[in-house]
């Protein structure tokens, strides 16, 4: 990332705060950053896993997951820091479209028709017999793409177009 | 064929995706003419064989049976419609990096544009409903991005009423979708034909009622073409085109599939009001206007009608006339507005307030417009002609004598305001502004090569009109076959 810096967070902006609030925000800034971040991505990667056959999925696991990063802009001490640092977020969004439609094409190699799916089995010791289905890599691919959108969405609040996904932004 | 008929839809989406991972522009541009070039070349092959062996290709995504599954379904008038819709989409597309716009510009332009591509692809082929509403949806989401892309005031505020009648359309659509799913309890177009026929005819009518209006929005049809002219001409002249030369056409389609397969002979009287109503309303508002483009997206407008008339009159000689309508005037319309895009480039406007006398100041470019716009009116022995020619005969046949007035009348109108734009931007002195040595096909050779070749494009289709009128024919005797339809998706 080139781009040059957001403008300054409002929230933060402003002259003297109420004591108070910075209280409060500390907690909050505590509460997400210690303990719901962590216990979300949890949840987010087991309703993930657990779609194949009950309800939840990449969709529904990448929501969780987006809804951790809404917290951590609503805490609002340098909203944008976090998930810069992972991957730009377009390119998460073409990294997970790639997943999804990488699997899509892949039966096609072997004769199938898109989209369909294949079963591996395999024993792992300890824990018994573990199917993989090759949707599975699909369920991830939408994940990723929902994950991204929300951080576009919130990378776009409050700035002008240009400066999140403009000229300067490509390498 | 399974492999390549997926691939005409899967191929762009891959593409997209890509140019979102790797963003550099020429990276982009080059995954753009890739994959768009190699759909190309798989979309022609069905074709051919879709021409040659009389075959309807069918794929079921997932391997799952009959209705379950996604269905792609190609036969004669689907992939001709892909062919042409993605040789015009590539041909743009080199235009596009010519007019070197602030929107090709971004890193979006690229992916959005393959993913309109996709959608435009998936709708002509969808063989279920619901995969009709993604297509829909899919290219809808892409044309909202492309409108805005820039970003002006005007663009914004023109996008917003896009975006809202488009909404209004997709919710219309998906509630009928859900209605005959609920009525008949599927969605397959193959197993549809039968379920619906055996329905209460109120029950019936509701629902095409529904698609009707969903397909009709769309297209821009009576009453509901008021959006069109408003959006169109704010986006960039690029995407406009591509906009005018198949967005709307794919409405026409969709309303030319469930006439003849879903509710065979039902409403043809309506449809060809609706139809009169929008060539009468579209060329009259063609003539209030003094701005290129927007006249020219009142045209679409009004000769949209013409094809809803083709398909109101029904039967196999019209449903051609149609069909070769629908293929004649792809190519024409974008050519037109590449044109305007041209001149607004050059001249920064296309009002003739601010443009005139291109005529003198390059003939071949003022040919360019010369060619497609008599085409659009219909003059002999342009591709138009024989369009027009076509369904009014069908008119004739059927002795729908005032529509047949009516689109006799529009095609005089319409070369009226064709001799308008030419008398206004064409004709006259040369603006001393812009009387700079350099010619305007020089000046801008990528814009003009891809022009000129949507026009070569068009001028194949008047010579080529003997075989293609076949083709068309076939097409529509094919289209028309319901059972067999039924059966080859069926089986």
């Amino acid at each position: 990332m080139t781009s040059p810096e957001h403008p300054k967070d409002v929230s933060n902006s402003g002259g003297a705060r109420n004591p108070s609030d910075i209280v409060r925000s500390a907690i909050f800034d505590e509460l997400v950053d210690r303990w719901l971040s962590k216990v979300a991505v949890l949840v987010a990667i087991y309703v993930t896993f657990r779609g194949h056959n009950a309800p939840g999925g990449g969709f529904a696991g990448g929501l969780i997951v987006g809804g951790v990063f809404v917290l951590q802009y609503l805490t609002g001490r340098e909203p944008h820091v976090r998930f810069r640092t992972i991957l730009h977020p377009t390119r998460l969004l073409g990294f997970g479209l790639l997943l999804a439609l990488g699997t899509t094409v892949t039966p096609l190699f072997v004769g199938a028709t898109p989209l369909e799916s294949h079963i591996w089995k395999l024993d792992v010791p300890l824990i018994g017999e573990v199917k993989i289905v090759s949707s599975m890599f699909f369920d991830l691919g939408v994940f990723f793409v929902v994950v991204a959108v929300v951080l576009m969405i919130l990378l776009s609040l409050g700035t002008r177009q240009s400066t999140v996904f403009g000229d300067e932004d490509i390498a | 064929m399974t492999t390549l008929l997926s691939l005409v839809v899967l191929l762009p989406l891959i593409g997209a995706a890509t140019a979102l991972v790797f963003r550099p522009r020429p990276v982009q541009r080059t995954l753009s003419f890739v994959t768009l070039g190699t759909s190309l070349v798989a979309a022609t092959s069905v074709l051919v064989d879709a021409w040659s062996n009389d075959a309807m290709h069918v794929v079921r995504m997932g391997g799952w049976p009959g209705s379950f599954a996604i269905t792609f379904v190609a036969d004669r008038l689907a992939s001709v419609m892909v062919v042409i819709a993605l040789t015009v989409t590539l041909l743009v597309l080199v235009y596009s990096v010519g007019q070197k716009s602030a929107g090709e510009r971004s890193a979006f332009y690229h992916p959005v544009y393959m993913v309109m591509s996709a959608g435009i692809s998936q709708a002509f082929l969808a063989g279920d409903l619901f995969n009709l509403f993604v297509a829909f949806e899919i290219l809808l989401m892409a044309s909202y991005v492309l409108l805005t892309l820039e970003g002006s005031d005007a663009q914004i505020r023109a996008g917003t009423t896009y975006v809202v009648l488009n909404v209004i359309e997709s919710m219309v659509l998906v509630t009928a979708v859900g209605l005959i799913f609920a009525a008949t309890g599927t969605v397959s177009m193959a197993e549809l034909p039968a379920r619906l026929a055996a329905l209460p005819d109120g029950t019936r009518i509701g629902l095409q009622l529904l698609l009707l209006v969903a397909f009709g929005i769309k297209a821009a049809v009576f009453p509901l073409f008021f959006w069109l002219p408003d959006s169109y001409p704010t986006a960039p002249s690029s995407v406009s085109a591509v906009f005018a030369g198949l967005l709307t056409k794919v409405g026409v389609y969709c309303l030319i599939r469930t006439q003849t397969l879903l509710f065979p002979g039902e409403l043809n009287d309506l449809i060809v009001v609706v139809g009169a109503l929008t060539m009468a309303l579209g060329v009259l508002g063609a003539i209030s206007h003094t701005d290129m483009k927007r006249i020219l997206s009142f045209h679409i407008v009004s000769q949209i009608g013409y094809m809803v008339f083709g398909l109101g009159i029904g039967g196999t000689a019209a449903i051609a006339a149609t069909i070769f309508y629908l293929i004649h005037h792809i190519p024409v319309k974008t050519s037109l507005f590449l044109v305007e895009g041209i001149i607004e480039r050059d001249s920064g406007s296309s009002s003739f307030d601010a443009v005139s006398g291109l005529a003198r100041r390059s003939p071949a470019f003022a040919a360019m417009f010369l060619v497609p716009a008599l085409s659009l009116a219909g003059l002999p022995p342009l591709s138009g002609f024989l369009a027009k020619f076509a369904i009014v005969r069908a008119g004739v046949d059927s002795e729908q004598w005032v529509a047949v007035a009516v689109a006799l009348a529009v095609s005089l109108l319409t070369l009226v305001s064709m001799t308008k734009i030419w008398v206004g931007a064409f004709w006259g002195d040369v603006e001393p502004a812009a009387s700079v040595g350099v010619g305007i096909l020089r000046r801008h050779a990528l814009m003009s090569m891809a022009t000129a070749l949507v026009v070569v494009l068009s001028l194949a289709i008047a010579v080529g009109a003997g075989p293609l009128y076949d083709f068309a024919n076939k097409a529509a005797e094919q289209i028309l076959d319901v059972a067999g339809y039924v059966t080859a998706v069926k089986s």
